[in-house]
């Protein structure tokens, strides 16, 4: 058949398709309601002309516009939609808490690489008071010291601080945190030494502060303050890490994969853990903003409703969505 | 193939069983595309900055929101929901999975998470690096998020050779040798007159416009018969 005849032949489906593809590409509620059923048979009609008039060598022009068309219609077919409330419904009660399940072994080791130096550090800066001098420097320490200094009333919002100061915070958590979070995940690419070092350095700059403000007393000020989001703060950490441990493992044990394959399947679920971390972090920034940093209330109180959360915690992310794991 | 030609082409097969091609964007096209977007990004942080001044710190905490969302969410949101960014639309370029679908919120989020590394240590010189050595132009994101950036070569239409008297071939010619003189008929409109002389002298030996003439009738010969 020569070319001209087969422009003529099927110029109609074409056609078709095309205009079914203007209306498919607009937002579901501004289409006029004609007829979108034969999306699937008018695509695949063009894809089999496309593969003729390749086969035939018709000329570029028209295979370009044909490819277009396929291309078009390959995009509108096989896009993924669902409603996306379900979505986040079932990946909070499900997804997130079971893919974590899956990576136990990578979790405890993010919680291990982020505790012990904490642990270390903090008893080390209990026990000698100049300890927290080689890993942070005098200004910072003096600047730390201040803020839970029980002698100044910033942390309370009863007089010092107002509630526009709460949201300024909750602000700079979000950026700061979150953002914390996003870079213990990525730097897990090179070869895990990114997410190595953000775990570590944390872990010994919180347990040094902890260390040294119990050992100069600052007890009151200091632990009601973070009880309460500790418990997700110091978790979605531990998941940031596991996250990025998880992309140095593709790379390191790719196991009977090639590395490229490998580090696809894992990223694809590392990043559910990101997500889930950054969701934590996010209920952690509003627990720091609003609650911790409410000078009110009293100290026995704040470390009720921390014990409350952290066991909350532990049972969401250990109970959640079991038995549905393979959903 | 043999004699397969130097193409950046990026192509594969659609469960209907037809090869499609993708033409993938270079570092260059993407470098402006971040830049626009940067623009785009930074303007919008100087308006706010200006807007929220007089709210003090429940403005600067709205700030803090803004400039996190901008930082890290700004590409997801106009990828899924777009195709591509600003800058990268701009550009003519799209986001899309390796099997050429349209980039989802997972793939969207894995490759600008890991824009931080690809920016490592200044200026993406990591992403560059991994663009270079890669032979689909893919980032450290890319890579882990299975994606393509590929210029969004949408609605060419085919142009209608010009009218002529279809003229009989005087010798065999071979379906590649086929296509070649139908292309020359659909493109000699967007090519300069002096040049279509040139190459239509080549293939003929005639001189300028007689020679365009006969080719095109060879043309039509192709695409119509007699």
């Amino acid at each position: 058949m020569k070319q001209q005849q087969f422009i003529e032949h099927h110029r109609s489906v074409w056609e078709a398709l095309r205009q079914t593809l203007d209306e498919l590409e607009k937002p579901p509620r501004r289409r006029d309601g004609s007829d979108l059923e034969r999306l699937p048979e008018l695509y695949r009609r063009v894809c089999a002309d496309l593969a003729l008039a390749k086969e035939r060598r018709y000329s570029s022009g028209l295979v370009d516009e044909l490819h277009d068309l396929a291309m078009r219609g390959h995009s509108v077919l096989y896009r993924r939609k669902s409603l996306w409330w379900w979505r986040v419904a079932i990946f909070i009660w499900v997804v997130f808490p079971s893919t974590l399940r899956k990576n136990a072994r990578l979790f405890w080791l993010a919680t291990a690489l982020f505790y012990l130096p904490a642990l270390a550090l903090g008893g080390l800066c209990y026990h000698n008071n100049d300890f927290i001098y080689t890993v942070m420097s005098p200004h910072q320490v003096a600047q730390m010291e201040y803020m839970y200094d029980p002698g100044n009333s910033k942390l309370g919002r009863s007089e010092a601080r107002e509630s526009s100061t709460d949201f300024e915070m909750f602000g700079y958590y979000i950026w700061n945190n979150i953002g914390i979070g996003f870079r213990t995940f990525a730097s897990g690419i090179f070869f895990g030494i990114g997410t190595l070092l953000a775990l570590l350095f944390n872990g010994v700059t919180i347990g040094a502060v902890a260390g040294h403000l119990t050992e100069l007393g600052f007890v009151g000020t200091f632990w009601p303050f973070v009880a309460g989001h500790s418990a997700f703060e110091l978790t979605a950490i531990c998941i940031s890490g596991t996250a990025g441990l998880m992309l140095a493992r593709a790379l390191l044990v790719p196991g009977r994969r090639t590395r490229g394959e490998a580090l696809r399947v894992e990223a694809a679920a590392a990043v559910q853990l990101i997500m889930g971390a950054a969701l934590l972090l996010l209920v952690a920034a509003f627990i720091e903003a609003f609650w911790s940093a409410d000078g009110a209330v009293r100290p026995v109180l704040k470390f009720a409703v921390a014990a409350l959360l952290w066991l909350s915690v532990v049972l969401y992310l250990s109970l959640a969505g079991r038995g549905r794991d393979a959903a | 193939m043999l004699n397969a030609p130097l193409d950046t082409v990026y192509t594969f097969e659609t469960p209907e069983g037809v090869d499609l091609g993708l033409r993938i964007a270079g570092p260059v096209p993407r470098a402006l595309a971040w830049a626009i977007d940067a623009a785009i990004r930074y303007a919008v942080v100087f308006a706010l900055s200006l807007a929220i001044f007089s709210l003090a710190k429940l403005g600067f905490g709205i700030f803090l929101v803004v400039l996190f969302l901008l930082e890290w969410l700004y590409p997801v949101f106009f990828e899924v929901t777009r195709g591509a960014t600003p800058g990268k639309k701009a550009l003519g370029l799209v986001v899309l999975h390796d099997n050429g679908t349209p980039v989802g919120w997972t793939a969207s989020l894995i490759r600008n998470l890991l824009r931080v590394v690809d920016f490592f240590p200044v200026l993406y010189a990591t992403g560059l690096a991994s663009v270079l050595i890669n032979r689909q132009f893919k980032r450290l994101g890319d890579l882990a998020a299975g994606t393509l950036v590929v210029y969004a070569d949408q609605g060419r239409t085919s142009v209608a050779p010009q009218a002529a008297e279809a003229l009989p071939l005087p010798v065999a010619v071979s379906v590649d040798e086929q296509r070649a003189l139908l292309d020359f008929a659909e493109r000699s409109s967007a090519l300069a007159p002096a040049r279509v002389a040139e190459l239509a002298q080549i293939l003929t030996g005639e001189n300028g416009a007689q020679a365009v003439h006969m080719v095109h009738g060879y043309a039509c010969w192709l695409a119509r018969g007699r």
